[in-house]
């Protein structure tokens, strides 16, 4: 069953939720909305079934879901390939660490502060690159150099401890300060899924709407979407925008999370490729892509760390070579990703637009 | 009666290569316009000027009394031209009927109403049964009519088309040819179109100009132009003395 989407938005406010329900999900199907509550609730009660190794695990996974999803409106949506998102990741973290440990500013008022930054980065980058017709393959070195100016920046910023990396104080913690975003991994999981669900509609919701049609335009061709009237320097640079905001994010909750920020490694090439991996796995401009794509890299990777480690083996840099051979099956196999392979498979293709 | 689209002294050159060399003409409201000429004459350069894929080198192109020699393209469509390309470029992943839905999303700012405006579209050009095939898929004459939907979808006051007959059957070209009718005469829509079928462009043109080389060698009724030795030796030659 398929409910007609309403053409009108009505004035009452109650009905205007209502609006917005049914244009959001009104058209998903049943077995979409199963699979939806079955995945949901079984995240929800994973903390209580789960030890704290995995738990751990499932919380890089809904990590690189979020940060997938979010790259995911640049590529995916709008056919930008940016190869240096560890640089928004990277200033989210930095300045809400900053503004925590110097002057004990609560993430979450620290993450109002990052968000005009990330977005001017993102701002700035997009400007760059669409104003002087910086496209394809030049457009993505672009976005590579200024993560690397990022990396030495910081390196160089005696405000955030350089090279010697910034630390957030750490102790064993009674209760769960959510506000300061201390506490158990319990608590991280639930913020992360909480945040991955927020984006997963807000890009549902993108997707679907004006802005949504006009970016797909763009990907596919962008001449002819010009051709129809789409000012396309605009809303390129509003995918960039909300793409870099929304991986700052990220930022913010890896830099609580882990309790350490060095710039070698928040704004490595490696954060910025890894960010990409699941989407492109799990299905590059889908919604459900760079969540199964999270899924199955992680997951995966970690199952093969573990059996690596109980037959006795120890080889750093295994992972990598995993994700590579991943990256290759994909391409050669399944160059559209997993997930419209599976979607097919199982009778709930996403109308591909 | 002032002219809808004006063209004054319009030149394009390509490093040495004069593409369009000053060309002048008009097209009145409500007028269905053909360019014709051999190929390379300049037809299609003279196209991408108006639409603002290419940036006139001088004279003045001038839509509704307002100067729009280049502007951008999307800029362009706003004020009211829309186009189809030589080369069909459908957006090939969306669906048929989400091709149309971008157009028609320019004057309709909510998705639900430019669905239903385009399924409008979609129905007038025999592609409502196909709205849910993925746009790559589609076959060429079905391909041609879609990129006719997506550009009346942003409502057009002016419609350019360049060879939208070129490659379709007798009876499919036939079937364009009064669906085109029909939009100019029952929708008031202007229409100027680049067509080697000659038929068409008897069929539907009230007004002619002829390219060549650049230059515009003629214009003229139909019936005219046929018959002007200019026209006649650019397509087959001078007549040996």
């Amino acid at each position: 069953m398929v409910a007609e989407t309403p053409t009108r938005a009505p004035a009452r406010f109650t009905d205007r939720l209502t609006y917005l329900a049914v244009s959001l999900f009104g058209d998903v199907s049943a077995r979409v909305i199963i699979l939806l509550g079955v995945l949901l609730a079984g995240l929800l009660i994973a903390p209580w079934v789960i030890n704290d190794y995995l738990l751990t695990v499932l919380i890089v996974v809904l990590y690189f879901a979020f940060t997938g999803q979010a790259w995911n409106i640049m590529m995916g949506f709008a056919g930008q390939l940016s190869l240096g998102h560890a640089i928004y990741a990277g200033l989210g973290g930095y300045i809400a660490a900053a503004l925590f440990t110097r002057f004990g500013v609560a993430p979450w008022l620290g993450f109002l502060a990052v968000i005009p930054v990330a977005a001017a980065c993102g701002a700035t980058i997009g400007f760059l690159a669409f104003r002087f017709r910086v496209a394809g393959v030049y457009f993505a070195i672009l976005t590579i150099a200024f993560a690397e100016f990022a990396r030495i920046g910081f390196d160089h910023f005696d405000f955030v401890n350089a090279s010697a990396g910034l630390f957030l104080p750490v102790s064993q913690y009674a209760h769960n300060d959510l506000w300061h975003l201390r506490g158990n991994p319990t608590m991280f999981y639930y913020v992360i899924l909480t945040a991955v669900a927020f984006v997963f509609v807000l890009c549902r919701g993108l997707l679907k709407s004006r802005v949504g049609y006009c970016w797909l335009a763009i990907r596919e061709d962008e001449q002819a979407a010009r051709a129809v009237g789409i000012d396309s320097f605009r809303y390129k640079m509003a995918a960039v925008m909300i793409s870099a905001v929304t991986t700052s994010f990220a930022g913010v909750f890896y830099a609580f999370f882990y309790n350490n920020l060095f710039p070698e490694q928040v704004f490595n090439i490696s954060r910025s490729i890894e960010m990409i991996l699941g989407p492109i796995i799990g299905g590059i401009g889908t919604l459900f892509g760079p969540i199964l794509g999270a899924f199955v890299l992680t997951g995966l990777a970690e199952a093969l760390n573990s059996a690596l480690v109980a037959l006795g083996f120890d080889l750093p840099g295994a992972k990598q070579v995993f994700y590579g051979v991943c990256l290759l099956l994909v391409v050669v196999v399944l160059p559209d990703g997993v997930w419209p392979w599976l979607a097919r498979l199982i009778g709930v293709e996403e109308r591909r637009r | 009666m002032s002219a809808l689209l004006s063209l004054q002294g319009v030149s394009k050159r390509f490093r040495g290569l004069v593409a369009v060399d000053g060309v002048t003409f008009d097209v009145a409201a409500g007028e269905l316009f053909a360019i014709i000429g051999p190929n390379g004459a300049g037809k299609t350069t003279l196209f991408n000027m108006i639409a603002g894929t290419i940036a006139p080198d001088s004279g003045s192109i001038k839509f509704t009394g307002e100067g729009i020699g280049g502007m951008p393209p999307d800029a362009i469509c706003r004020r009211g031209i829309g186009r189809t390309f030589q080369i069909v470029r459908p957006f090939p992943a969306l669906t048929v009927e989400d091709n149309v839905v971008v157009g028609a999303l320019l004057h309709n700012r909510n998705v639900g109403s430019a669905r239903a405006r385009a399924g409008e579209l979609l129905r007038r050009l025999d592609l409502f049964d196909q709205r849910r095939r993925i746009a790559g898929t589609l076959t060429l004459p079905d391909r041609k009519r879609l990129e006719v939907a997506r550009a009346l979808a942003t409502e057009p006051k002016l419609l350019l088309l360049d060879e939208v007959m070129a490659g379709l059957r007798p009876t499919e070209s036939d079937r364009m040819v009064a669906i085109l009718r029909t939009l100019n005469r029952d929708g008031g829509l202007t229409i100027v179109l680049i067509e080697h079928v000659m038929r068409a462009v008897m069929a539907l043109a009230s007004n002619i100009l002829v390219l060549d080389h650049g230059i515009a060698i003629a214009q003229g009724r139909p019936k005219a132009i046929v018959r002007d030795p200019a026209v006649v030796q650019s397509y087959l030659g001078a007549e040996p003395v």
